[in-house]
């Protein structure tokens, strides 16, 4: 995974895993990778890789079961919800750049419906 | 855990290493940072007890370096110090003979990994296998601090890659690691802590991770801020 170095590398790992789940490539229920193993995977430092997992801990996404690991959270909802989020933040973003371009968000709407024609 | 004390190193009317202070704690990866000549190898070799300092000293566990740390002090230095007539097999064997803490099954298990084999003689291996073989001896052994100097030089990208395994497979919550590199990129998003050298001097330490959250930026940002555009390339 390439990183951008200016942004702290445990949000970037943090994203790239709601992204794994938001698209099945992890399910809820799953078993995570132990710290170690996850700093390994990414090739990152270990304490960043044990940031990751409190993070989303806090968030609400994962659990941990004392002696057992980190698991991917069984609430459903949590994970729907969690899709959303990101999808705002996408959206927040895109129309951020879209209005220092001076394009309004109606106008935006236009450029993809646009763009979905062809 | 290792504690460096107003350390100055002075080589004929050169001073190399000038009133440096800093620790080392357990659980953290470090990246010793400087172009060449700013003193890293200097601070590493009096580390390793290898080099005395003129004034000041290091300390290992509050006692001073010597051949009693050099027993849990794993060192890497730039330099190659195997015999031409030696194998791969023979540099694990002087391995064994010199450090209790030195595991033949992790070497060969490392040496797999780096792609050489054990009859490999060392006079014939190329410059990037010789690195290769030089991790793979140095991280065989079960040492609380691993100091490694330069341990990317002139490797290609593909080996690079299994060397940063092997320094985050030995990375433990009671273990520390020091990593010296003029190549800024490849630490990045490795260490925990970034000391800088110029000339001598400690020209700052940082926790990287909170260099990025609180001022959005990267080891290579406050490289450049250091040593200015004059100085070496990041890259």
């Amino acid at each position: 995974m390439e990183f951008n170095p200016q942004v702290p590398i445990y949000l970037q790992v943090v994203t790239s895993i709601k992204r794994d789940i938001v698209i099945g490539q992890l399910k809820p229920g799953d078993k995570l990778p132990s710290v170690r193993d996850l700093a390994v995977s990414y090739t990152i430092n270990p304490n960043t890789a044990g940031r990751v997992y409190t993070e989303l801990e806090a968030e609400g996404i994962c659990f941990t079961r004392r002696g057992l690991g980190t698991f991917i959270t069984e609430d459903k909802e949590r994970v729907e919800q969690m899709k959303e989020e990101m999808a705002k933040e996408l959206t927040d973003h895109f129309l951020d750049g879209m209005k220092r371009l001076g394009i309004s968000p109606q106008e935006a709407i236009n450029i993809i419906k646009e763009r979905e024609k062809c | 855990m290792l504690e460096c004390r107003e350390i100055t190193k002075i080589y004929g009317r050169k001073k190399a290493v000038d009133a440096v202070s800093f620790q080392i704690e357990p659980g953290r990866i470090y990246a010793m940072l400087g172009p060449n000549g700013s003193g890293k190898t200097t601070l590493m070799k009096m580390a390793a007890g290898l080099v005395k300092p003129n004034t000041g000293g290091f300390f290992y566990n509050n006692e001073p370096v010597g051949p009693k740390s050099r027993r849990e002090i794993a060192y890497m230095s730039t330099e190659p110090y195997f015999y031409a007539w030696m194998t791969a097999q023979d540099v694990g064997k002087y391995y064994e003979d010199f450090f209790e803490d030195f595991s033949m099954e992790q070497y060969q298990k490392l040496l797999q990994r780096m792609e050489l084999t054990p009859d490999m003689k060392t006079k014939s291996l190329s410059s990037g296998m010789m690195a290769k073989l030089k991790i793979a001896v140095t991280m065989a052994r079960d040492a609380k601090i691993y100091m490694l100097d330069e341990p990317l030089n002139g490797i290609d990208l593909l080996a690079r890659d299994e060397i940063m395994r092997s320094i985050l497979e030995a990375s433990d919550p009671d273990k520390a690691l020091i990593v010296s590199s003029h190549l800024v990129d490849e630490l990045e998003k490795v260490v925990d802590v970034a000391i800088f050298v110029k000339e001598g001097h400690l020209a700052g330490m940082y926790d990287v991770e909170e260099l990025r959250i609180r001022q959005g930026k990267s080891v290579a940002d406050v490289y450049r801020e250091i040593y200015g555009h004059g100085g070496e390339q990041t890259c």
